[in-house]
């Protein structure tokens, strides 16, 4: 019996994924940087415009940010590769969450579950801000790009304003200034 | 059910509750789903207390995976073990799934549009300017401990910076940060 052909770039898309989803401590939006990396400077499964605009999509849409990824594996792979890279990244952290969630009750008060929670939260930190600096670096090339990220940083900063409403406004200035 | 101690009385949440509880949560998100997510396990279905949403929330943010999709598999796990976790992701990953490739198929029709372009470009540099208000605002509790700023200085300036693999920086990073975390607490 001959084993099924499978595509390159659907396993590759599945090794990637598979890896990133135990890296991925503090969530989706602390791996961007490495995703970046991956599928446009080492994968060159899209080009950095692409990449953009995939996050844009993923962000405007509705759903958890970790959507990203169904998007890159779709760019690389159409929608098999969207649904490889979604259950490669979803599945080995959940595993690993669902065993651990029992022993974790048990040592609610041990001193090494604090530590290691007070250890976690700056990496979390320092992962998130550079996953926000490799976007802009990415994506604003131009005057307008500047200005609407550092608007948006001063409102969700001082406002309680819905995230909603700035992509809204930006997304209309960004028609606007183009159709000019 | 070995969590149930938290709880005197666990409430009954059948398998397709939890599906059609998390497939709600999924639709409702924008721009993050947590905040809906606590909102229906909270306030609406009561399947949690406010300290046990807490909790959940903060084993889900310690483990590695999306920190939504680590909820939902501690909640449906609670509930109805392994059919449950698999119940309460699917119903959560389902719909966002669905509506994120269509609008990605249509994007691709429209992309040629000068307008369409440049709305999605903005967008994007919203978006970035999200995500560093939120490094920003998650900052605010470590930010008078002159050790948690080191590490997250450290750990900006690595991946962001010199753009070095996750990989090692985590492998030399956390357990650095574990160490001082230890060390601190004496």
């Amino acid at each position: 019996m001959a084993a099924p052909v499978i595509s390159p770039v659907l396993l590759e898309l599945a090794r990637q994924f598979l890896t990133l989803s135990l890296l991925s401590i503090g969530g989706a939006n602390t791996v961007i940087p490495e995703i970046h990396l991956r599928a446009v400077e080492i994968e060159h499964w899209m080009t950095d415009a692409d990449f953009s605009e995939m996050f844009a999509l993923s962000q405007a849409a509705p759903g958890p940010n970790v959507l990203i990824v169904s998007l890159i594996g779709w760019k690389a792979a159409g929608v098999v590769g969207a649904l490889v890279a979604m259950l490669a990244m979803c599945a080995p952290s959940s595993l690993l969450t669902y065993h651990f969630a029992n022993v974790w009750e048990r040592f609610r008060e041990a001193p090494l579950r604090i530590a290691i929670q007070t250890a976690l939260a700056p990496v979390t930190v320092g992962l998130i801000v550079a996953s926000g600096y490799v976007l802009t670096r990415t994506i604003d090339h131009e005057w307008l790009a500047y200005v609407v990220t550092g608007t948006t940083v001063i409102l969700a900063l001082t406002t309680r304003l819905h995230p909603l409403w700035m992509l809204a406004a930006a997304a209309v200035l960004g028609a606007l200034h183009t159709g000019s | 059910m070995d969590t149930k101690k938290s709880s005197p009385a666990l409430p009954h949440v059948t398998t397709s509750e939890l599906f059609v509880g998390f497939l709600k949560v999924g639709l409702s998100g924008f721009g993050g789903v947590l905040p809906f997510a606590r909102r229906m396990l909270v306030d609406k279905r009561r399947w949690l207390t406010e300290l046990e949403f807490n909790e959940v929330l903060s084993l889900s943010q310690f483990l590695p995976g999306p920190n939504i999709v680590n909820v939902s598999i501690i909640v449906g796990r609670r509930f109805q073990g392994p059919i449950g976790a698999l119940a309460a992701t699917l119903g959560l990953m389902l719909m966002p799934l669905i509506i994120i490739l269509l609008l990605a198929a249509l994007y691709d029709q429209f992309a040629q549009i000068e307008a369409v372009r440049g709305a999605s470009n903005a967008v994007s540099a919203a978006a970035a300017g999200l995500m560093l208000a939120v490094g920003f605002k998650m900052a605010r509790p470590i930010h008078k401990t002159p050790w948690q700023v080191g590490i997250g200085v450290i750990a900006f300036a690595a991946i962001g910076l010199a753009r070095l693999p996750l990989l090692w920086v985590l492998a030399v990073l956390a357990p650095l940060s574990v160490g001082i975390a230890w060390w601190q607490r004496r």
